[in-house]
């Protein structure tokens, strides 16, 4: 007599079994998709500190009997003096008359109107130099010279920045408060629906500690497979968006979202961040299968204690 | 009331409907702590042992639910099986023992078979199979004939008759008049609190 190869004590799959596993997939995606978008904002507001705190401007204000030129060639040899300078470059008439054409319009004569000029110095953000020794040094040189070092952007940015990333994070924990709660209510609920599983497998002789390690492996098997499925959509949209973005890069569409929300690339630390989600779904829903096995055997032997429960068998 | 269930005796434990047949019976399987009184089994006051150990004593007492309490998902064979492999027995070393117990209750050709498709009398029987297949020392078995015909009831008395004589002690809890007619078996009437013993 041929017999079918046994089955698992566990039915493999089940209406509930499904449906859990599509819930903990869309929680999965939500909580991987809100993780992505934090991992992106920090890096864009990383980004924008990073590239206004990497510059400093001297602006020089045009006086009587100022030779322009010199006092900017003279402003530039001074700031590059300092140590933690990088690197120097005076705005030209063509850029500063571009940077004013939203105001004053095209063809603009310079040498008509009283316009401030820009000496642009790159430098090391790592070792910054004496901002104040340079403010005053050049209040000394060329009192027509006024430093900016981006201090109060750097500080704007710094708290939007801050606030953003607060924001962002806020709403990545209350989606993982959500996910975890999601995620152990489904997980009781199919529990209870395999409940005669529980009082059959306790009844014939099964230690708790073997019921409780027959749930965990199913309900590793189905949030692995949740997890998984709904980790791998979210990190795929992020790699489509990025591939998106890469290739229409400087159409308005593309611009305007790079504006918004920061470039789709995630970096091996967002997809580790992925990884762990899923990961740490996959151990919550074992670990809630357990907590709830070993409290539904509990409650069948506290039956036992209080025979107002006289549930489990029939009355005669 | 105080009675005893020696070993490798036969007895049915009978009553009117609700006078406790079933809640005696799952005092006996230790799935009902006594909350007055004595049980002592296999030498052992029941009350005083620690629920860890409950699994190891419950092995040695196989029952017959009224409700059968197959699981659906498994087959015949698996269901009967359940018992040797919650034990963390190889299949290869108990194979061979359950096909022979089927094939003994009359399921040998139902096998592979989900309890979906099984008839009342053979969930019956898949049931009393499971309850013996570790060759328990007391079968306990509630209303077993309660959802067969005549001629299958006479097969299942027949059945826990061979099993008493192979050594189990048997209680068998029914309300079936004909059934304990059959044979001269020891009766336990349970009626409003009060348990009379016919030997």
């Amino acid at each position: 007599m041929r017999v079918r190869p046994t089955g698992p004590i566990l039915p493999p799959s089940n209406i509930q079994g499904n449906a859990l596993i599509v819930v903990i997939a869309i929680m999965a995606f939500l909580a991987c998709l809100t993780l992505g978008a934090v991992s992106m904002v920090r890096a864009t507001a990383a980004g924008w500190q990073s590239q206004i705190s990497r510059e400093i401007t001297i602006q020089i204000k045009p006086a009587e009997g100022l030779d322009m030129d010199r006092a900017l060639q003279q402003a530039k040899d001074l700031a590059l003096g300092f140590v933690g300078t990088k690197d120097g470059t005076i705005m030209d008439d063509g850029a500063t008359a571009r940077l004013l054409e939203p105001w004053l319009g095209t063809g603009l004569n310079l040498e008509d109107l009283p316009i401030p000029r820009l000496v642009i110095i790159t430098i090391d953000e790592q070792n910054p130099p004496d901002f104040a020794a340079m403010r005053d040094l050049l209040a000394l040189e060329l009192p027509q010279a006024f430093l900016d070092d981006h201090r109060t952007w750097v500080d704007r940015l710094i708290s939007m920045a801050s606030t953003t990333v607060m924001i962002g994070t806020g709403v990545l924990v209350l989606v993982f408060i959500a996910m975890v709660l999601t995620v152990v209510f489904a997980t009781r609920g199919v529990i209870s629906g395999n409940r005669h599983i529980v009082e059959v497998l306790h009844f014939v002789g099964a230690e708790s500690s073997f019921v409780a390690r027959e749930f965990q492996k199913h309900f590793l098997k189905i949030s692995l497979k949740g997890s998984a499925a709904g980790s791998a959509v979210a990190a795929v949209l992020f790699a489509l968006l990025g591939v998106w973005q890469a290739n229409s890069r400087a159409t308005p569409e593309s611009d305007q979202a790079t504006a918004l929300f920061g470039t789709f690339s995630l970096g091996f630390g967002g997809y580790l961040g992925i990884l762990t989600t899923m990961i740490i779904i996959a151990l919550l829903t074992t670990l809630t299968a357990r907590i709830t096995v070993m409290r539904t055997i509990d409650e069948i032997d506290l039956i036992r204690s209080d025979p107002a429960k006289s549930d489990g068998l029939p009355a005669s | 009331m105080t009675f005893d269930i020696p070993k490798r005796s036969f007895q049915f434990l009978t009553g009117p409907s609700g006078a406790g047949k079933t809640t005696l019976l799952r005092l006996l399987f230790m799935s009902l702590q006594p909350t007055r009184g004595l049980i002592r089994m296999f030498g052992r006051d029941l009350s005083q042992i620690p629920r860890g150990e409950l699994p190891m004593l419950r092995r040695r007492v196989g029952i017959v639910f009224q409700d059968f309490r197959l699981l659906d998902h498994l087959t015949t064979y698996e269901n009967v099986a359940l018992p040797l492999r919650v034990r963390g027995k190889e299949e290869g070393t108990y194979r061979n023992d359950v096909i022979e117990l089927l094939k003994w209750v009359g399921l040998g050709e139902r096998i592979n078979v989900l309890p979906a498709v099984l008839s009342g009398g053979e969930k019956q029987r898949a049931a009393i199979a499971r309850a013996l297949i570790d060759r328990p020392e007391i079968l306990l078995a509630d209303e077993p004939t309660g959802n067969v015909d005549p001629p299958m009831a006479q097969r299942l008395l027949n059945l826990f008759l061979e099993l008493n004589r192979l050594g189990t002690a048997v209680v068998i809890a029914t309300h079936d008049l004909g059934l304990m007619d059959k044979i001269d078996a020891r009766r336990m009437i349970l009626t409003e609190g009060r348990l009379d013993i016919y030997e």
